[in-house]
């Protein structure tokens, strides 16, 4: 392997093994979205969602639990002295956004293997929609990983980071959301799930991710300097 | 040193804006469709055009800021953003006026170039909170620079997201299969996007003066609080 590599691996189990043991922030997003799920129920008013109200609910909640991981993402290596590592170690710095995005991909698709079962049981009539609603999580996943770890690491370097991180990432994430209420809104129609559209939106949400893990490659480099 | 040339500037850019006010009001015809309002169609369709060049100059400064680590490109890019957020200030108003006036509303939902502006408006709006929030300077205009240069790449994507995502009600002027523009409007139009872009020049000059004059003078004050050897007189505006 070579030290890239390694430092990838390392860097991704060491936070890996560290959630598993700390647990601080995947049971927080689980019960956060789960909670979400109960205030939309009264809210809204509705004992079983479909089509736009569905996707919508859905995604507002996957998104605001998100941002609660990824406002956690580099708090540790911020408090620990972790970025100083980094930057003595004779690795390529994109090691560590390769890594960190790869563990926020990790918490985000566990947190999905929890709630989304629960939202399906809460508000869906069946469960037929989950299998191709499982690949538009998962490309919407990407996206999210790339310009959270981003956003993560600028913000976590400032005075107001929990400010900063949902500040900054909703309006960037609104093509994202966009994309993924657009692919996922015909899944979960009435009368089982339709494809309208749906590789357009695929597409939309692949170019996505495609671009921001570009930018995020090109310019990590320059936020672990000094 | 940067306010050179500035006079000069300032005299083309009000008779640039002089002319094209004219000719928006004496020459160009009236709309059959939408009458004299449609008139606002020569400072809202060019504002928006400038602000979002605006953007992308904003990314370009920031790349190359980036490469050269030159602390003049960050205030150029940093000007160029504050710039073109306050022209979209301008062009969502009168995009609203221009939408109540011809649509009825204040606001029209299903409409993706006001939405995708406005989009794009929220994001740049949290450059300011982002770029305040950094304390260390050169830390500061690193991540600034990042923050422009990511902005930059959402910005065709939003739009691309959003125009998928509606129905298609705004007049898309230049892209309409037989000729679009008639002459005269096309001429006027010209003229008024000329004009602003001006106006846009101009503005961001001024800025960039005022800063580099402020720059100067908070270091002149610092050498004489703390005479000694080593003071410079370099005059790189300084961005707070």
């Amino acid at each position: 392997m070579t030290p890239s590599r390694l430092a990838f691996a390392a860097i991704l189990g060491k936070d890996l093994r560290a959630e598993l043991r700390t647990l601080q922030s995947l049971p927080a997003m689980a019960l956060f979205a789960v909670t979400t799920f109960v205030i939309f129920r009264f809210g809204l008013d509705r004992t079983s969602l479909s089509g736009s109200l569905a996707a919508g609910v859905l995604w507002a909640t996957l998104l605001f639990a998100a941002i609660l991981g990824i406002n956690r993402l580099f708090v540790a290596e911020r408090e620990e002295g972790g970025f100083d590592a980094i930057r003595l170690a004779p690795i390529d710095r994109t090691a560590l956004f390769a890594a960190k995005a790869s563990a926020l991909l990790v918490y985000l698709i566990v947190l999905e293997l929890i709630v989304v079962p629960v939202f399906a049981v809460f508000f869906l009539d069946s469960a037929t929609a989950l299998a191709p609603l499982a690949l538009v999580l998962l490309l919407a996943d990407i996206g999210f990983a790339a310009t959270g770890t981003l956003i993560s690491s600028m913000a976590v370097n400032s005075r107001a980071r929990d400010l900063l991180t949902p500040l900054v990432l909703l309006p960037l994430v609104v093509p994202l959301m966009i994309a993924a209420t657009g692919a996922t809104e015909p899944l979960l129609a009435l009368g089982g799930p339709g494809y309208h559209r749906f590789d357009t939106w695929l597409a939309v949400l692949g170019l996505y991710d495609l671009i921001f893990l570009l930018v995020g490659y090109a310019v990590f480099d320059f936020l672990v300097e000094d | 040193m940067y306010g050179k040339g500035l006079r000069s500037l300032s005299i083309a850019t009000v008779a640039a804006l002089a002319v094209s006010l004219s000719l928006v009001f004496f020459y160009a015809p009236l709309d059959a469709d939408q009458g004299f309002v449609q008139k606002i169609f020569y400072l809202h369709v060019p504002l928006a055009i400038v602000a979002l060049i605006g953007f992308v100059v904003g990314g370009v400064f920031a790349i190359l800021h980036l490469r050269s680590g030159d602390s003049r490109w960050d205030a150029y890019s940093y000007v160029s953003i504050h710039m073109s957020v306050i022209f979209g200030v301008a062009v969502l108003i009168t995009g609203s006026i221009w939408a109540k006036a011809s649509w009825g509303h204040w606001w029209v939902w299903d409409e993706p170039t006001l939405v995708s502006f406005l989009i794009v408006f929220l994001m740049y709006a949290t450059y300011y909170p982002f770029r305040y929030a950094i304390e260390d300077r050169e830390r500061q205009a690193r991540y600034a620079s990042v923050f422009a240069i990511t902005a930059g790449a959402f910005v065709p994507l939003n739009f691309m997201a959003v125009r998928m995502a509606e129905s298609l009600v705004h007049p898309r002027t230049f892209a309409t299969a037989n000729g679009g523009l008639p002459g005269e409007m096309m001429f006027t139009f010209l003229v008024s996007f000329a004009a602003i872009g001006l106006l846009w020049v101009t503005l961001v000059k001024f800025e960039l003066t005022a800063k580099s004059a402020s720059g100067q003078l908070k270091r002149l004050r610092r050498a004489l609080d703390a005479p000694g050897p080593g003071s410079t007189s370099r005059v790189a505006p300084e961005v707070s």
